[in-house]
């Protein structure tokens, strides 16, 4: 993998930020993961989400329809084990149910939604945000967004090739690396929720 | 549509916004709902950007809640008015370029039929007058001379209703609108007779004027389309905003209209498309 000098880092970038892609942030290879823009392991990318987690003042996850909605077997495995994640770290959940723009109608308080995720942010002054189970292209789009316009740390849990937009990014993600980081969170809190 | 996309996973029902949880439980899918049940349960539209008495949202209204299968349904629509509501309904969409719609529905329709060669899904096209009439009639009259397997809808309000007001192929002559000061120069154009000589199995005018008969062409036409081949309806959809109309006499106008001979309904039947609805509706 290529290294790039451009970090992927919490904004506000500005309006128009450049697409990680075309500064040269290449997608992790297969068992690694990137780290603000650089390729590291996955361990490491695990443990350093589990950390930005716990340590945020106010962490909260996306989770889109891929996980949001019990369309194929495993799904509710998954989203099961995304709760008890969300309950480790202390993290509330905003939904992005589906991808309808439903603009002027979105309610920031309840729903977030990848034309407008910093509408949602800037609502419920979040400082860390987790995207699970959002198709990648809209994932994308959400990620630059929150980039541009708000200083959001972003955490990809991606189950297919990853999110350069993303400030740590997984790929392959399933149920294992979700019941890992909430091994790591419950680890660096020091056991408390075990 | 995968009837577990409708099942919300466990542990999520508390966070999903109330809307979603409404459409779960009581939204149209998988029912046989038509506009009789309307008010009785959760709907595909109820919140939308459009003008006040807006011809265009009644039949849009209307129009979903005469879909035979909402949940195998994917509309196709384009740049207009009806854009603007488009993002609020809860089915699948898309939007093509001004103009481009039924080509994307030809395309749509042979994938969808190649994916789920069991399994009927409609595809309806849903657009304005600027779309259907003007700038896209080429892709309009081509996929009915191809007889592809969709349904065309235009909600016609007889303008480019969102633009300022300008008259469309679709305005009447003499039609004065903000951007037309002196008023069109040639007439309406006849859609219907043209969508019959192009060989549409299926051909209605109709109007919100009149609830149960747009739903009954609406109906007709996506079983057909199923079936048989093309089907295109038009639905009369006065604009208050562009013909300075009060909102509230939007229903009284159509009907107006109706009486000084200015717009009527229409139903062109091919006789293959006869039998078919003789079949069905006699079943029913």
């Amino acid at each position: 993998m290529r290294e790039s000098s451009y970090k992927v880092l919490p904004g506000p970038e500005g309006y128009l930020p450049p697409a990680a892609a075309t500064m040269g942030v290449m997608l992790p290879d297969p068992g690694q993961a990137i780290m603000e823009g650089e390729s590291v392991d996955r361990d490491t990318a695990l443990r350093a989400a589990a950390l930005k987690l716990i340590e945020a003042r106010n962490p909260v996850f996306f989770p889109g329809p891929l996980i949001l909605w019990d369309w194929k077997p495993g799904v509710a495995e998954k989203a099961t084990a995304l709760k008890e994640l969300a309950e480790a770290v202390g993290a509330k959940m905003i939904p992005m149910p589906d991808y309808r723009p439903k603009y002027p109608m979105i309610n920031p308080a309840i729903e977030v939604n990848p034309n407008h995720p910093n509408l949602t942010i800037w609502h419920n002054k979040i400082d860390v945000c987790l995207f699970i189970g959002v198709h990648c292209h809209y994932a994308n789009l959400a990620l630059k967004i929150i980039r541009g316009g708000t200083d959001c740390y972003t955490i990809a849990v991606c189950a297919e090739a990853g999110h350069e937009e993303a400030m740590i990014s997984l790929r392959d993600a399933g149920l294992c690396e979700l019941q890992r980081l909430r091994e790591l969170v419950i680890e660096l809190k020091g056991g408390k929720n075990q | 549509m995968k009837t577990g996309m409708l099942k919300i996973s466990p542990g999520f029902e508390e966070i999903m916004p109330p809307e979603y949880r409404e459409l779960v439980d009581n939204g149209p899918y998988g029912k046989d709902y038509g506009i009789g049940d309307l008010g009785s349960y959760k709907e595909l539209l109820e919140e939308h950007p459009l003008c006040a008495g807006c011809g265009l949202a009644l039949s849009l209204r209307l129009t979903l809640a005469s879909l035979p299968m909402p949940e195998d349904t994917v509309i196709v629509g384009s740049t207009g008015c009806s854009a603007l509501a488009f993002p609020q309904v809860a089915l699948h969409n898309i939007h093509s370029l001004f103009g481009n719609q039924n080509a994307v529905a030809s395309g749509l329709k042979r994938a969808l039929k190649l994916r789920f060669p069991e399994k009927e899904k409609d595809v309806v096209v849903i657009a304005g007058d600027g779309a259907t009439a003007d700038i896209g009639l080429d892709m309009v009259m081509q996929s009915w001379l191809r007889r592809e397997k969709i349904t065309t809808i235009m909600l016609d309000n007889e303008a480019y209703a969102n633009t300022g007001g300008q008259e469309s192929g679709m305005s009447m002559q003499g039609a004065v609108l903000n951007m037309a000061p002196t008023g069109k120069k040639f007439p309406k154009l006849s859609l219907p007779e043209i969508a019959h000589t192009c060989g549409c199995a299926y051909v209605a005018a109709a109007s919100p004027a009149k609830p149960k008969q747009l739903a009954k062409v609406v109906r007709r036409a996506i079983l057909v389309a199923r079936e048989i081949g093309p089907t295109y309806v038009q639905l009369y959809s006065p604009c208050p905003t562009n013909y300075k109309f009060n909102p509230k006499e939007t229903v009284s106008l159509i009907k107006q209209r109706e009486k000084d001979g200015l717009y009527q309904s229409k139903e062109y039947i091919s006789q293959e498309a006869q039998a078919f609805l003789e079949s069905i509706e006699v079943k029913k």
